[in-house]
């Protein structure tokens, strides 16, 4: 019956809890994003609905499902109904391989990012046949466009991590966390002092890839600015304006899950995943709610970051975005492996 | 039951069952797609069908294959297929207008293919059944690091015709390029 316990059970406990927190952390999301615009535009936003306000994605929700859920005559039907899933299922799913603590992942890989990428290459299908499936002109547009952005984008994403895993010399998500924070090689020494550690982290040894990672991180969760998808002024709603209630929903809601994905993969690749220069051994039996609470707080404040552009950076115009992604972006990735290459022989690290 | 199934069952368990059910999906969706007149219903069919074939690929533990499969056919390739099927905009009147070239003769090449080829598929995986299931369902040794495996008999053994592969997409980039743009 081990087969049941350890194959079966405690791997469907896990993604239960994972996925479970990840939703609540969206609905949080939600209801963060409308306070920092509201702090940012020197508002108050919400803040009737319990303490703070912190009750309103509740209402959001409740309302969302009670309203009608409108199938306009004109749309494909079944790509209509399965396309909101799609986009939200790929985000989720990638959290699977995403260390939140030294024993706390679902499925250690050793192809961990490539899963990701491969899970998050997905999500275009849902934004594509959204757009596709409502038979409208503004969706056609509005899927179309998502689509090229997000293959053109992947293609920078994906450069960009390279740079770290020819540093960590395993795809593995673990040993990337694990590599980083215990000191920085140079030279053939180990420098393990606070600034040796801190230097350790990859945002610091890898700051060009860092910076295309969380652009072309922005382009992937169609975030301004790089939200063409669904330019108002545009394309009314993009590729969800025949979209209503819950299914709506699901696209509002799939982009948190993206940000929430993205942010996580950052933190894990970046930002020493859920180890904070030996804090994380802190509480010892208990230490994996340390690492839990040490991981949240650093994706809260890439999230808050996430939240911040939105609100500050306006939207790219469409043939601004094309060019930066290929024109300057692609070559940066390609050359910062080249950059990585050599500095790895001549530091030694 | 059948013995080969039930051995299977008494040993790799779960893996067969994943590995049925994969495979199961993989050609059902396969035959779907082929079946539909909605050419982005096919596309859709497609992926399915290659997603099926990763999973295929992780019940033989061999991981890194499964991912570039979904990666690169039906996280790049088929998008681009959906894109240009999208743009080329099909009407429904169109697509009904399609019709298979009625030709007996191709029909019957077509059918003694398929069987010359299932005749192929069992007559060379019957031996397969004999061996322990443990090394029907992929080697281990291959399962620890999948990368590595595939990346130093890529880069070192293979190099030459690595390259030469990567020279041929060059090319085929170059010509794209030279089609699409008139003015250089």
């Amino acid at each position: 019956m081990d087969f049941w316990i350890d194959d079966i059970g405690w791997p469907f406990i896990k993604i239960f809890i994972i996925a479970n927190v990840a939703l609540m952390m969206v609905a949080l999301l939600v209801w963060a994003e409308r306070r920092v615009a509201a702090l940012i535009q020197d508002r108050l936003g919400p803040n009737r609905v319990g303490p703070l306000g912190l009750l309103q994605p509740v209402a959001d929700v409740i309302k969302l499902f009670l309203k009608e859920d409108l199938t306009p005559g004109h749309v494909n039907r079944p790509f209509f109904i399965i396309a909101p899933a799609l986009t939200m299922m790929p985000a989720i799913i990638s959290l699977a391989v995403i260390p939140f603590g030294a024993s706390l992942i679902i499925a250690d890989l050793d192809i961990g990012i490539l899963f990701i990428f491969a899970i998050s290459s997905l999500a275009v299908y849902g934004i594509t046949i959204g757009g596709w499936a409502s038979n409208s002109k503004y969706s056609l547009l509005g899927g179309i466009r998502s689509t090229a952005q997000m293959i053109s984008y992947e293609i920078c994403l994906g450069l960009s991590v390279i740079g770290v895993f020819m540093l960590s010399k395993s795809l593995r998500l673990q040993d990337v966390v694990l590599m980083q924070g215990d000191g920085i090689w140079l030279f053939g020494e180990h420098y393990t002092g606070i600034m040796g550690k801190i230097l350790d982290w990859n945002i610091f040894k890898q700051p060009i890839g860092f910076i295309l990672f969380m652009i072309a991180g922005f382009a992937e969760t169609n975030r301004t600015p790089f939200d063409l998808a669904e330019a108002e002024q545009e394309l009314a709603a993009g590729f969800h304006t025949e979209f209503s209630s819950m299914k709506f929903a699901l696209y509002f809601l799939g982009e948190y899950a993206a940000m929430i994905s993205i942010g996580a993969i950052t933190v894990t690749l970046y930002l020493g995943g859920w180890t904070f220069f030996g804090l994380e051994n802190l509480g010892g039996s208990f230490s994996w709610l340390t690492q839990i609470l040490i991981f949240a707080v650093k994706l809260l404040a890439l999230q808050f970051f996430f939240i911040w552009v939105r609100w500050t950076i306006p939207r790219f115009r469409y043939d601004q975005l094309m060019r930066l992604g290929w024109q300057v972006l692609l070559p940066i990735g390609l050359a910062n492996i080249l950059l990585t290459g050599v500095l790895k022989l001549i530091f030694k690290v | 039951m059948e013995p080969i199934f039930h051995d299977l069952l008494a040993a790799g368990g779960g893996h067969a069952v994943a590995f049925y059910a994969c495979s199961a999906v993989t050609i059902a969706a396969a035959i779907l797609m082929v079946m539909k007149k909605n050419p982005v219903a096919s596309v859709m069919w497609l992926v399915l069908s290659f997603i099926g074939l990763a999973g295929i690929y992780v019940t033989l533990q061999s991981y890194f294959i499964a991912v570039i499969q979904v990666l690169v056919y039906a996280g790049a390739i088929m998008v681009l297929f959906l894109f240009v099927i999208m743009l080329l905009n099909l009407r429904r009147e169109d697509i009904a207008k399609m019709e298979l070239p009625k030709v007996p003769f191709a029909g019957v090449i077509a059918a003694i293919l398929f069987f010359v080829s299932v005749f192929l598929v069992i007559k060379a995986s019957t031996p397969a059944f004999e061996k322990p299931v443990d090394a029907l369902l992929g080697e281990p040794a291959l399962a620890g690091d999948s990368v590595r495996a595939i990346g130093i008999p890529l880069f070192s053994q293979w190099l030459l015709p690595f390259e030469i592969t990567s020279v041929l997409l060059l090319a085929a980039i170059v010509g794209a390029v030279a089609l699409t743009k008139k003015k250089l």
